[in-house]
């Protein structure tokens, strides 16, 4: 016989102020088989779970009931409270009558019985739960950093730093990302540069960093503790192992019209290049697209200045297959693509540019070598608009609906170091709103209208069109003055929105985590678990969770890092018991579980059975790896016999739930 | 501020006003902005207030040339045109005495003027 205690939580007003909680411990105190049923101000709090811990030693239940918030919340702290009493902690189930009833209903009456519905659904459930006991699984003690960047580089420093290997995996043939081509940062102006590529020469020659560089993942397989995940090492024609980074091919290769990306495509570099004077790994590429060797077997120049003799132009894709105990994504950003924008004469004019571009045509490294000049005629601009949230804070068919929010902060940058440098430009920006919370942020933007002098005009640019004596005819909307505006201006710089990287999508896919309709990682809560994602063991840094400057970038890659030592450190890791078993004798072999099973965590074995008249048959049945499954319940969803099962949500005891909600 | 007004703008012309973020891209982009008394945001603006009343008085409503500029580049998808074109119609269809007298149609016959402007005008507004 059952001896179930129900426990009905008022959450202060959370609840209480909208149901009954005494008419819902009343009523559910006349169910089957519960023999205690009380109500208390705060379930949560130490005096609420000594109540449950009480009732549990005095009564001897065998089953525990909580009406509250979601399991999400408080499932594993009244789960510990049962198991500090005695009782198995999977004989306690939980009644959401929070988020799932008293926020979200107004009558009072309606949502008592709602939560005396939901009381009796768990009720009937929790006659059928069995005890489980969770197994342990090891933990590999390597992490796995995707992406390069400021977010990646740092956090693989703060793992190395608590002693552990970490592997960073970058597709391009340098670390170093975005923050590599930026020439100065907000609000302090010091030099991006000067404070990364130290960074970037730290985790090259740490012991416990590996730098996979020009390398993709390929396949990610396994669970927290224990993934296996094969990385894709692109041919870069060029041994790794061998090259001196002299950079003698890059010179003597008679290919240079290839447009450099380093550059935004500004300036072109050669076939055969390495991406900036400071690269990590410093290590030559050869562009198969445009090497005149491999596109038509005659040059091989490189190949003959090498003394190193680094050049393979057979070189193959080579693939490595690792095992990780956690995963860390910093796939980061890239600003949109402006096509759609007619309006901004982008692709018309080579004086319209992204900020982004001016950042290389401002830097000493960049393609006029710092200095600032129009890339259409190499003159010195005298005029120059900047227009902000160009395809940010957009209808959703029109571009992007979140605010990219670092722009403000970079205009600002951008429109005060062209007024440092030359002070005989004039400087428009125009903006919506100028967004600058941030420490010293405000500051910094009113010393760019206070002491530069920045044009600030509250309205935004209707129409940019090129004229035919060189100027850009900008046509734009002074909102406070009510007057349409016509600019004669040099350059045009927008700010585009920024967008996750493209292989974030197929990487979320491999991971099996959860992504927003933006495509940033969605991270496993918004509030309390901001750098873990919902799929345990994969954590997230920086801009591919959202939009971040590089404090908070850095500050969140070290979170992660936190999160992922926190893993690292474990010997082994407690299994959730709550995983999928398969009835044997009901199992027909026909493998619609294996197909489904996001994890690969079932198997086919052929057993053998003992059949009547002391016959034996070997029959086709499925296997579950318990340390494999999630417990995600696709399986016995897709089983057409009903042979799947999963432990803690088996089918018999969702069904007495069903059955309770509707009797 | 007349409700009823404001309530027959917002359906005939279909538009949520209140997606409107003030940035101004409308009047900035509008070819016809000189010309008029009130601007592209303000239309959008001002019927969100219900100070329909203004504009349909206002000769800013024949100004439009719904080019649909507005519309295209608005990021919002607010559609600054179809308010325009609804207070236009608010105006149009306004009951009473505003309306062309038959009377005065002899006087200003013209050989040059097709009938259908005849028409036409009935149905409009004096301006």
């Amino acid at each position: 016989m059952q001896r179930i205690g129900v426990f009905v939580c008022h959450c202060g007003t959370n609840i209480a102020a909208t149901i009954d909680v005494k008419a819902v411990a009343e009523t559910l105190s006349k169910e089957p088989g519960v023999i205690v049923s009380q109500d208390y101000q705060y379930m949560c709090s130490e005096s609420g779970q000594n109540l449950v811990k009480n009732a549990i030693k005095e009564h001897n239940l065998t089953g525990v009931v909580v009406c509250s918030c979601s399991p999400r919340m408080h499932e594993n702290t009244f789960r510990k409270a049962a198991a500090s009493a005695g009782l198995n902690p999977y004989l306690v189930e939980i009644a959401n009558i929070r988020e799932q009833c008293s926020w979200i209903h107004k009558d009072i009456a309606s949502a008592t019985e709602k939560a005396i519905i939901l009381g009796k659904a768990a009720v009937a459930k929790v006659h059928l739960n069995a005890p489980l006991t969770a197994g342990e699984s090891p933990v590999v003690k390597r992490a796995l950093v995707i992406g390069g960047g400021i977010a990646g580089i740092q956090t693989a420093l703060d793992i190395a730093e608590a002693g552990f290997d970490v592997d960073i995996v970058e597709k391009n043939p340098t670390i170093g990302g975005k923050m590599a081509q930026i020439d100065k940062t907000f609000p302090t102006l010091d030099c991006a540069a000067c404070i990364l590529t130290p960074k970037m020469v730290e985790a090259s020659q740490n012991e416990h960093i590996t730098i996979h560089s020009f390398s993709e993942i390929s396949d990610v397989k396994g669970f927290v503790g224990n993934f296996t995940v094969t990385i894709k090492k692109k041919a870069r024609f060029v041994d790794e192992t061998k090259c001196t980074g002299c950079g003698l091919c890059t010179e003597k290769c008679p290919m240079k019209k290839v447009p450099n990306e380093f550059n935004m495509g500004l300036d072109n570099r050669s076939a055969i290049y390495i991406p900036f004077a400071q690269a990590v790994p410093k290590v030559a590429t050869i562009d198969p697209n445009y090497c005149m060797m491999m596109k038509t077997g005659k040059c091989g120049i490189c190949s003959k200045v090498c003394s190193a003799g680094a050049i393979d132009y057979k070189q193959q894709d080579q693939y490595i297959e690792q095992k990780y105990g956690a995963i860390v994504v910093a796939t980061g950003f890239n600003p949109i693509n402006l096509d759609k924008y007619d309006e901004f004469a982008y692709n018309q004019c080579p004086d319209v540019v992204t900020s982004l571009e001016l950042e290389r045509l401002m830097n000493a490294a960049g393609p006029n070598g710092g200095t600032l000049l129009r890339p259409s005629d190499k003159t010195h601009p005298h005029k120059i608009v900047f227009v902000q949230c160009v395809g940010s804070r957009c209808d959703d068919s029109k571009g992007k609906p979140y605010c990219s929010k670092i722009c403000c902060m970079y205009t600002a940058k951008h429109a005060m170091l062209i007024r440092e440098k030359y002070p005989d430009t004039e400087v428009y920006v125009f903006y919506i709103d100028v967004r600058t919370p941030g420490k010293n942020f405000d500051e910094f933007y009113r010393r760019a209208v206070e002491q530069y002098n920045v044009h600030y005009i509250k309205g935004m640019v209707g129409k940019v069109t090129p004229r035919s004596d060189g100027k850009i005819d900008v046509q734009a909307s002074d909102l406070l003055a009510n007057e349409q505006l016509h600019i004669d201006a040099d350059m045009v710089v927008l700010a585009a929105a920024i967008e996750p990287d493209k292989t974030a999508r197929p990487l979320a896919t491999m991971l099996t985590t959860q992504m927003d309709t933006n495509d940033f990682f969605t991270e496993a809560h918004p509030k309390l678990r901001p750098v873990e994602s919902a799929t345990a063991g994969i954590f997230l840094s920086g801009a591919c969770q959202g939009p971040k400057d590089i404090p908070e970038t850095v500050a969140q890659a070290s979170a992660a890092a936190a999160k992922a030592i926190g893993l690292l450190v474990k010997n082994s890791i407690t299994c959730n018991p709550c995983v999928a078993h398969s009835n044997e004798l009901m199992c027909n072999g026909c493998s619609s579980c294996e197909k489904v099973c996001p994890y690969g965590a079932i198997t086919y074995i052929d057993k053998e059975f003992k059949m009547p008249d002391r016959t034996v048959a070997i029959r086709r049945v499925a296997s579950v790896n318990p340390a494999v499954c999630q417990g995600c319940g696709a399986c016995t969803v897709a089983c057409p016999s009903g042979a799947m099962d999963l432990n803690g949500f088996s089918n018999s005891q969702i069904i007495a739930e069903v059955d309770a909600i509707c009797k | 501020m007349n409700k009823n007004l404001k309530e027959q703008v917002l359906r005939s012309s279909g538009v949520n006003v209140l997606k409107c973020m003030r940035c101004g891209k409308c009047s900035g982009t509008c070819p016809s902005y000189d010309e008029m008394e009130y601007h592209p945001h303000q239309f959008v603006y001002m019927v969100e207030r219900g100070d329909i009343e203004t504009l349909m008085n206002s000769k800013s409503i024949y100004k439009c040339l719904t080019c649909f500029a507005c519309v295209d580049r608005c990021p919002r998808n607010v559609e600054p045109a179809k308010v325009v074109e609804a207070v236009r119609l608010a105006a149009v269809r306004q009951q009473g005495n505003n309306h062309m007298n038959p009377n005065q149609i002899p006087e200003m016959l013209d050989d040059d003027m097709p009938q259908q402007a005849i028409v036409t005008a009935f149905r409009k507004y004096i301006k």
